[in-house]
């Protein structure tokens, strides 16, 4: 069990670094409580791997350090870190038995083998692996494998941190649910630190508690899932979380207020100054949204009907607003108006929020 | 999938195959076949002898002592060129400049036509004026693979090993580069030390294309003919003249037209039963 700070990380896969593009990874500063479930969620190429692999030990960063329980590991071999990962193809030793696949972590560090039977007979157990435990590991379907991965990292007792790389991407989607439940289980069971990488928001909300957004990069947002989804930081986190994302939209400030679309716009927090430099957006979710009659005139051009919900579509000076509303709510057939929820509505300079809050 | 519909017009599709076969393969073949069980004085008057030629081959001293020259030298070859190309591909760099350096030094050999080899070893060998054997005289071991059996067999395998390791090489470089860096990492993890690495990951990743490079290795070894002739001409004495050499020597040295295919066709036998039993058990063992 550890807890994990990160000082001022960077990566670059180059020798020489020209341009900022030349980094995978541009600053990254954080900590991670001991025995938290963390996600790192971003798109591909956002630099999460490479984190991941910084932490394990795997990759030595160009620049900063990793701290576990204050002891700096930055240039400490993998095998001292006792760290689990796992990948996002399944590795299994092919050759193995599922068992003699879950004692390996074991052997290779002299365990005794009454002991090793005793941790892979729980082990096993936790993962409904008992009965294949005689088996070839290579006959396994892409699940069982995923979870020997898994139970590789888990049969160590000394494990600080499990990591998880895309770890469902090969599994079938029912079967996906099932090991996602399986995995917040095992986390409440086992109590290490968890990171788990992806892109996939449903998965990085419903597993972490604390979700690690990362974009280009450089970590833009650390939050629980409310947190992001009511107070996004950053533009590109309002985008990539919920669905569909985070209205964006352009405008101006005069004398102290937002102006778009000929409209005062309220904010939650309104602009410090009158005149800001950098590209203004104003942000707000599409829940955030409603039909009002005092509002600011729209064009509808599409309705969708998800069942519980509707999305629509409207245009406005060519810039798109979606509202979410309720299936029953009617949806006005001439002169639509429409209006932000001001304690949801935040103002962006250079795609990050204006806020005095924080 | 029953309502496929038969169109028997599709067998003349097979047909230019079937007679590019018919004249490259079993043409040949039966022609072989046909010498085996007749003797002939010239003329192309034959007469029927049956099994005849097989019994005298297989009951032959002569026979018998080059098929075991033959299983020794290929069993000395395997021995040695898979394990060595095993080591070879490990220690190559697997990104780099280098990479193309390596695979371009080793494919180097394999380009060489079979008899420049030969010649190239025999000048390199002879022990007043070859490089290799003034080197080996001026150690002061007395060496002379036109006269000594031992030293002819010895630079017979070496030869051998320098023209074909490099196949094994690239066969096995080829499993070590299809294996996802994921492998090494998580062996990292599991603290997995080199020779469990090489064991339980390398080794069975590479299982594939080895027993591609053994079975390749083992045919090409078992016929070999033009390398041992050009250098040793199958001497001193007999010590090595390997099947094909001797074949030749029956066929025409001798123009034993007859014992040469039946000799033939017990040579070609043997190449295809260890093949097939070989093949059989790596992939039944496969399929477990």
């Amino acid at each position: 069990m550890a807890k994990i700070a990160l000082q001022n990380l960077k990566h670059s896969y180059m020798t020489r670094t020209t341009s900022a593009d030349d980094w995978a990874l541009k600053e990254v500063d954080a900590v991670w409580e001991n025995g938290g479930a963390y996600a790192l969620l971003g798109p591909s190429g956002c630099g999460k791997t490479t984190l991941l692999n910084i932490i394990s030990g795997l990759l030595v960063p160009t620049e900063g350090r990793v701290l576990f329980d204050d002891i700096d590991v930055t240039d400490t071999p993998t095998i001292e870190r006792h760290i689990a990962q796992v990948f996002q193809f399944p590795v299994v030793y092919d050759t193995m038995t599922v068992y003699d696949n879950l004692a390996f972590p074991l052997r290779n560090r002299g365990v005794a083998e009454d002991k090793i039977a005793s941790r892979v007979q729980t082990i096993a157990k936790m993962l409904d692996l008992e009965s294949s435990l005689k088996r070839r590991a290579s006959g396994l379907t892409a699940d069982g494998k995923q979870k020997i991965s898994l139970g590789r990292g888990l049969v160590r007792e000394d494990v600080n941190v499990i990591m998880f790389d895309e770890p469902l991407t090969v599994i079938d989607p029912h079967l996906k649910w099932l090991l996602r439940s399986k995995l917040k289980e095992l986390h409440q069971h086992v109590g290490a630190t968890m990171i788990y990488v992806t892109h996939d928001q449903t998965e990085a909300l419903t597993f972490a508690d604390s979700v690690v957004v990362m974009h280009d990069g450089a970590v833009v947002q650390v939050g629980s899932p409310v947190e992001l989804f009511e107070h996004p930081r950053h533009t590109f986190v309002g985008h990539f979380i919920g669905s569909p994302g985070m209205n964006v939209l352009p405008c101006e400030v005069h004398d102290g207020s937002v102006i778009f679309a000929d409209a005062v716009v309220t904010t939650a927090t309104p602009p410090a100054s009158n005149s800001i430099d950098g590209r203004l957006e104003i942000g707000v979710r599409p829940e955030f949204v409603r039909f009002d009659t005092g509002g600011i005139a729209v064009e509808i051009v599409k309705v969708d009907d998800l069942g519980r919900v509707q999305i629509v579509e409207t245009h406005r000076d060519g810039y798109t607003i979606k509202l979410v509303v309720d299936e029953d709510q009617e949806i006005p057939s001439e002169n639509p108006r429409i209006a932000f929820n001001p304690d949801y509505t935040r103002l962006y300079v250079d795609k990050w929020v204006v806020d005095h809050e924080q | 999938m029953n309502d496929r519909t038969a169109n028997p017009r599709a067998w003349w599709f097979v047909l230019p195959v079937l007679v590019l076969v018919a004249f490259n393969a079993l043409i040949p073949l039966m022609t072989v076949v046909n010498y085996s069980v007749q003797e002939t004085f010239g003329d192309n008057v034959f007469f029927w002898e049956g099994l005849k030629w097989f019994e005298q081959v297989l009951n032959s001293d002569r026979f018998h002592e080059s098929f075991l020259r033959q299983l020794a030298f290929t069993g000395m070859i395997l021995a040695i060129e898979v394990p060595l190309g095993i080591a070879v591909a490990l220690s190559m760099p697997r990104k780099g400049p280098w990479v193309s350096v390596c695979l371009v030094l080793m494919a180097l050999p394999l380009l060489i036509p079979w008899n420049v080899v030969g010649a190239m070893w025999n000048i390199f060998a002879l022990p007043d004026i070859g490089l290799l054997g003034r080197m080996i005289n001026g150690m002061g071991i007395d060496y002379n693979f036109t006269q000594q059996p031992v030293a002819a067999w010895l630079t017979t395998v070496l030869m051998d090993v320098w023209h074909w390791t490099s196949l094994v090489v690239l066969l096995a470089y080829a499993g070590l580069c299809s294996i996802p860096d994921a492998y090494y990492q998580a062996a990292k993890i599991d603290g997995a030390s080199a020779w469990a690495v090489f064991r339980y990951i390398q080794l069975p990743k590479m299982k594939r294309v080895l027993t591609i490079a053994i079975l390749l290795r083992f045919m090409d070894s078992f016929m070999i003919y033009t390398e041992p002739f050009v250098l040793t001409g199958g001497g001193p004495g007999n010590t090595t003249t390997f099947l094909s050499i001797d074949l030749v020597k029956i066929a025409l040295g001798q123009f034993d037209l007859g014992p040469a295919a039946a000799m033939s066709l017990i040579y070609f036998l043997v190449v295809l039963l260890v093949c097939w039993i070989f093949y059989t058990l790596t992939m039944r063992n496969e399929s477990q």
